[in-house]
């Protein structure tokens, strides 16, 4: 792709690089690593003052490949780049954009698919749990290796927006703002019930073989895709669906078989098998435990508000109106919490239609609102 | 930044380096102003999102809430002062809203359109028809202004449910206040500003 057919507001190519970590990390489960690596993404400088660092915490299946293109013949930029990228809402002229990907994932940090190096073979199914904690303390660690003290906005939706809340108790003097969008203080006890649904798709794959699949020619792709089949309904609310496939068949015409008839079928089949490709069945067990694990009132006699009480952070948490996954009710528990415990905090429930995606999507007023609130971050460190 | 006279009178009211809540904040003007000269601190409540937006830009904390559904994410007491400014006409059980405001603030701050006035009262016997003015151009089908009562219909409901009216001020809708208000407020007064708290 040449440079000039790409706007202007766009990051161009970008390079993930890589820290390695040495000495023996403890983990919230009591496990140990032994040495291990981050992969992460930087977008912007990072000014002179070390002020104007923002953190982007990704969700379950994101990574830290964020904005911009890997090689110009890249069909797709990062995951979130219709935010990122100059004069965009996270301006890369203003701020300097770290994205890391967490531990336990498949896109480069160390995780399942990384040789252990005490045995000298990948970690596959015995690579220890980990949890929310155990990545905001790695990427304070990455943190330190960037030069940066205090981030000025970490930003994070979904399970990125628990590492969010998670930074701002374990770390209050290292966060200015957070901003926690479409997220919850933990899982209800039926987000559990759809990740064990998921996680017992895959076991139960017959390529499986507890997680030792590695060697072998056939992985447990149908388990795993079965897992992104269930996940993806849930990130999408009823009407969007409807709106988009409606009860619309492939060839016009019941055919009375188990090929994909409906559109929303051969939809479902596509987007898992697309996942299948770029994810890891280990990882994603793995991941989806930190996300049953996450909750910060635990060590607080079930009280968010005497969990929050260590916060310094300003705190802006967002909602989406159609997002029945981590639904607004679930974001008004971490504003209650925060206003029991005083803390500066701004609320909005964005009105859309997509469901849990639409942290994802560049609705308008959604970006409006994050954009005034750097606008007046950048103002006060005269950025 | 301008505030409007009833603005200014509550600003007036709250002491420096008090917790505020302001229901139905607006763009945030109030609020604003009150950190900046008066150093406080607290919250708008506000269910507008242009108004949020504004909100954000003028650094004011802003909780989306719809104030018909209470105040009952927060505790008894937990501000110096719950003010509302221009709202309580658009609220669809008042006298709820201002218990639950003597609840969560020490003192509470309202002001709201005085049905009373001369003027409303004269349309209303001349013409027969629901009163329109500046403060209240809409008409009776499109008025967000749902509850609409005059001075002497505030302070009875006040004594009724135990709230203690601890001062009264009235301007008219240039915001401005004369003697000859002050000795007829209902029948003078557009705009009425009252600061009380619940009786022991």
């Amino acid at each position: 792709m040449q440079k000039s057919t790409r706007p202007v507001d766009d990051i161009g190519l970008v390079e993930p690089k890589t820290k390695h970590f040495s000495g023996t990390l403890a983990l919230a489960s009591g496990s140990e690593l032994h040495g291990f690596d981050i992969v992460y993404e930087t977008y912007g400088k990072l000014n002179k003052e070390c002020s104007n660092a923002i953190l982007i915490c990704h969700a379950l299946s994101g990574d830290h490949h964020v904005a911009g293109y890997h090689t110009p013949q890249d069909k797709k930029p990062g995951w979130w780049d219709n935010i990122i990228g100059p004069n965009k809402t996270i301006d890369t002229n203003r701020f300097f954009v770290v994205s890391p990907n967490n531990i336990g994932g498949c896109s480069g940090s160390s995780g399942p698919l990384t040789i252990n190096p005490v045995t000298g073979s990948s970690y596959g199914p015995n690579f220890p749990l980990v949890t929310v904690k155990d990545w905001v303390k790695t990427q304070a660690m990455l943190a330190d290796k960037l030069g940066v003290d205090v981030w000025t906005v970490i930003i994070g939706g979904s399970l990125g927006g628990m590492q969010c809340l998670e930074w701002s108790i374990s770390y209050p003097n290292r966060v200015k703002n957070t901003f926690i969008i479409a997220a919850a203080p933990k899982l209800s006890t039926q987000n559990i019930a759809f990740n064990e649904v998921s996680r017992q798709a895959i076991r139960s794959d017959q390529n499986f073989n507890e997680g030792n699949y590695y060697e072998s020619d056939n992985k447990p792709e149908l388990g795993l895709m079965l897992a992104r089949m269930l996940g993806h309904i849930t990130y999408l609310s009823d009407d969007a669906l409807d709106e988009k496939f409606g009860r619309e068949l492939r060839d016009g015409e019941i055919k009375f078989g188990y090929e994909a008839e409906f559109q929303i079928e051969s939809y479902l089949r596509y987007q898992g098998r697309a996942f299948v490709d770029r994810f890891d069945a280990n990882s994603y067990l793995l991941l989806t435990k930190a996300l049953d694990y996450f909750d910060p009132a635990g060590d607080t006699e079930g009280s968010l508000s005497k969990a929050m009480a260590p916060a310094t952070a300003k705190f802006m948490i967002i909602s989406f109106s159609s997002d029945w996954r981590f639904s607004p009710e679930r974001s008004q528990e971490i504003v209650s919490a925060l206003l029991e415990a005083n803390k500066c905090v701004s609320y909005i429930e964005i009105q859309s239609t997509q469901g849990h995606d639409s942290f994802l999507m560049p609705i308008p007023r959604y970006h409006q609102v994050i954009k005034t609130a750097l606008d007046r971050i950048a103002k006060g460190l005269d950025l | 930044m301008s505030l409007r006279t009833d603005q200014s009178l509550i600003a007036k009211w709250i002491k420096p380096n008090s917790r505020v809540l302001d229901l139905g904040c607006g763009d945030g003007t109030l609020m604003a102003y009150l950190q900046k000269n008066q150093h406080v601190s607290g919250y708008g409540l506000e269910i507008n999102e242009e108004n949020i937006v504004q909100c954000i830009h003028k650094g004011v904390d802003v909780i989306q809430t719809d104030l018909d559904k209470g105040l009952s994410e927060f505790n008894r007491e937990s501000f110096d002062y719950v003010i509302m400014t221009q709202t309580l006409q658009a609220i669809y059980y008042p006298d709820k809203l201002l218990k639950e405001m003597t609840r969560v603030g020490r003192e509470a701050i309202v002001t709201f359109p005085n049905m009373g006035h001369w003027k409303n009262r004269l349309q209303l016997a001349l013409t027969g028809r629901m009163p329109k003015s500046k403060t209240l151009p809409y008409e009776w089908y499109n008025t967000p202004n749902i509850h609409l009562f005059t001075l002497a219909d505030f302070e009875r409901l006040c004594a009724k449910i135990s709230i203690r009216i601890l001062d009264r001020s009235t301007v008219d809708n240039e915001h401005h206040s004369s003697l000859s208000m002050k000795l007829f407020p209902n029948l003078l007064g557009e705009i009425a500003i009252y600061r009380f708290q619940q009786k022991n």
